[in-house]
């Protein structure tokens, strides 16, 4: 059995819930999670979480796809060279299309890998501590903490008028 | 964007959700002919393969006819989703938000219906898979030299990128959608697709990023696969082929034909699902002067093509363009001239840009006239070579119409079952261009 909570508040405005992790935070409160029906710049900032890694993945795939693409064109045409009016075996012009269209194959499939690992879909959040309204209009913020704090947590959110409050164990 | 002020989160979610409604008798109504007609498409296909090549038209000289028209036509059209969903999300043009998921579902399906084209035309269809590289036993490989194989690996990067592209973009939206329906089936469905989405500040801090560097990738994949396509013809030294200018005519040329069929598509959708809040006046006018500025283009590249091929002082050049304004196929190259560049002219004015009648009637047209591009460029400059001895007349048979009018159908089929599977406009990205809810604003 896990000792900590989770505590779910819910609420209608980006400002209060804004207002709401601040208070949360200098109450000693880190472990935050704040959903929203859009993508938001002052929510982004207020959470101060580290910047994305995918672009590690989109360099690396876009890298690791420009080398298959000279190693497939060079080696190929190597493996079986077949003199066409006198053009080179290895001609780079020619080459520089398939070497970029694996670039950007290989840099995008990295890009949705990285997405897929890194959001940590299916997993970053107990179901029950999630709410179908985040979806349509309503923002919510999920604290998780010690049992014993539970009481001071929930008591922020009902000062800040959250419309809902939902406990689950994590 | 005053037009959208009444709009609130709530009501976007309604809205656009409601269009997932059980089909209705007029969605039947369309589905059933575009059903009849893919099988129709289907029907030719088999006979062609059952009895030969030479059930289409293709006579000596021109052995590239309705089927290459048809594989550019299509690509052309997937172009302008690209376009607006990942180059006008780069310039943050806002006009975007309320069409690009209709723009990118068409990019899809396009790309396709394009992709079939290839293998329709190949005398074996079922060698398609010798175009790639892969381990045989003749321990032989594709020429890396040749634009047709460049062309595999454009089209094909081009359909699993734009298709990621497009689903990434619908994650959140499914969601949406996932937490909003009752049905036991649709809700597992929507469950699947949405991987989870919960909508948490972690989600889209990496959700922003990605879509971010999709866009950036997609952005020169767009233009670098019309330009492949182009090279098609142009690294071939064909009079009315072998010219430099081809890749930025064809790319202009695939924007303003995929703005035409964007317009041919929304119109009757915004109409049928009373999306006018959504689709605006504002979103209409900033995709006419899309249109204005790249119908200016294909004007200025048809004009520029004669001068050309005057100034190259080669005979077989100048007659090639003299022929297509005054031969055979004049008729076809005069429709061209007008639908593109003509009928799109009335666009200068606010007044047209803002009459969606005028519009859908203007767009109707521009797909008609960049079919005929295409079919220009290829037939034209193939029944008229360097050698007089070897020129000759193609006429479409009746098997590539049929494949061709089952390809429009195969391409609406996908396009209606999307507006009934999956949100037609973007839930999230409508809801960031709507005031943000905030206390502050309300006291």
């Amino acid at each position: 059995m896990s000792d900590k909570q989770g505590v779910l508040g819910i609420f209608s405005y980006v400002d209060v819930t804004i207002e709401t992790v601040k208070k949360l935070k200098d109450a000693g409160f880190n472990n935050l999670r704040v959903f929203s029906p859009v993508p938001n710049h002052e929510i982004e900032e207020v959470m101060d979480e580290p910047e994305s890694i995918v672009r590690f993945f989109t360099l690396g795939g876009a890298m690791l796809g420009a080398a298959c693409g000279v190693g497939f064109t060079v080696l190929m045409s190597t493996d079986w060279p077949i003199s066409v009016s006198a053009k080179p075996i290895v001609s780079l012009p020619p080459f520089m299309v398939i070497i970029f269209e694996l670039t950007i194959l290989m840099g995008a499939l990295a890009t949705l890998l990285g997405l897929l690992i890194n959001s940590r879909l299916r997993r970053n959040a107990p179901i029950t501590m999630y709410d179908t309204r985040f979806s349509e209009d309503k923002f919510g913020v999920m604290i998780t903490c010690e049992k014993e704090n539970v009481k001071d947590a929930e008591e922020i959110l009902t000062s800040q008028g959250a419309e809902d409050i939902k406990f689950d164990g994590v | 964007m005053s037009e959208q002020n009444t709009l609130t989160y709530a009501r976007v979610n309604d809205d656009i959700i409601r269009m997932l409604d059980k089909p209705t008798f007029k969605w039947w109504a369309l589905f059933l002919p575009t059903l009849l007609f893919v099988g129709f498409g289907l029907f030719c296909f088999i006979y062609q393969v059952y009895t030969g090549l030479g059930v289409a038209g293709y006579r000596h000289p021109v052995f590239w006819g309705v089927y290459i028209t048809d594989f550019v036509f299509w690509v052309g059209i997937a172009h302008s989703g690209t376009l607006i969903s990942a180059i006008l999300f780069l310039f943050r043009a806002n006009f975007r938000m309320s069409i690009y998921r209709i723009a990118e579902g068409m990019t899809v399906f396009a790309v396709l219906t394009a992709g079939l084209f290839p293998i329709i035309h190949l005398g074996r269809p079922w060698n398609f898979y010798w175009l790639f590289p892969y381990p045989n036993q003749r321990e032989l490989w594709v020429n890396f030299k040749s634009p047709l194989l460049w062309d595999v690996f454009a089209v094909s990067t081009y359909l699993t990128v734009s298709s990621v592209f497009f689903f990434i973009g619908l994650i959140p939206d499914i969601a949406a959608v996932r937490d909003r329906v009752k049905e036991v089936p649709r809700k597992i469905m929507y469950s699947v697709l949405s991987l989870g989405w919960k909508g948490s500040n972690w989600e889209w801090l990496h959700y922003t990023r990605a879509y971010l560097f999709f866009a950036a990738f997609a952005t020169p994949l767009v233009l670098s696969v019309h330009s492949v396509v182009s090279w098609d013809f142009a690294m071939s030294n064909l009079p009315g082929w072998h010219t430099t200018i081809f890749a930025p005519y064809f790319v202009a040329g695939a924007i303003f034909s995929g703005l035409g069929m964007v317009i041919t598509l929304t119109v009757p959708i915004r109409k049928i699902f009373h999306l006018e809040d959504y689709i605006t006046l504002d979103n209409y006018d900033g995709m006419a002067k899309l249109i204005m500025l790249t119908s200016g283009i294909v004007g200025y590249a048809y004009g520029i093509e004669f001068f050309m091929a005057w100034y190259s002082g080669v005979p077989a050049e100048w007659y090639q363009f003299y022929y297509r304004a005054t031969g055979e196929y004049a008729l076809f190259y005069w429709i061209m001239v007008v639908c593109n560049v003509v009928i799109p002219l009335p666009l200068w004015f606010k007044r047209v840009r803002r009459n969606i009648l005028a519009l859908f009637i203007i767009s109707i047209f521009i797909n008609i006239g960049m079919w005929f591009e295409r079919f220009n460029i290829i037939v034209i400059s193939l029944s008229r070579g360097f050698d007089p001895a070897a020129w000759g007349i193609y006429t479409p048979s009746w098997v590539e119409i049929g494949i061709t009018v089952g390809s429009f159908a195969w391409f609406f089929m996908f396009f209606l079952i999307f507006l009934k599977t999956l949100p037609s406009v973007s839930i999230a990205e409508m809801k960031e261009i709507l005031p943000v809810p905030k206390k502050e604003a309300k006291t």
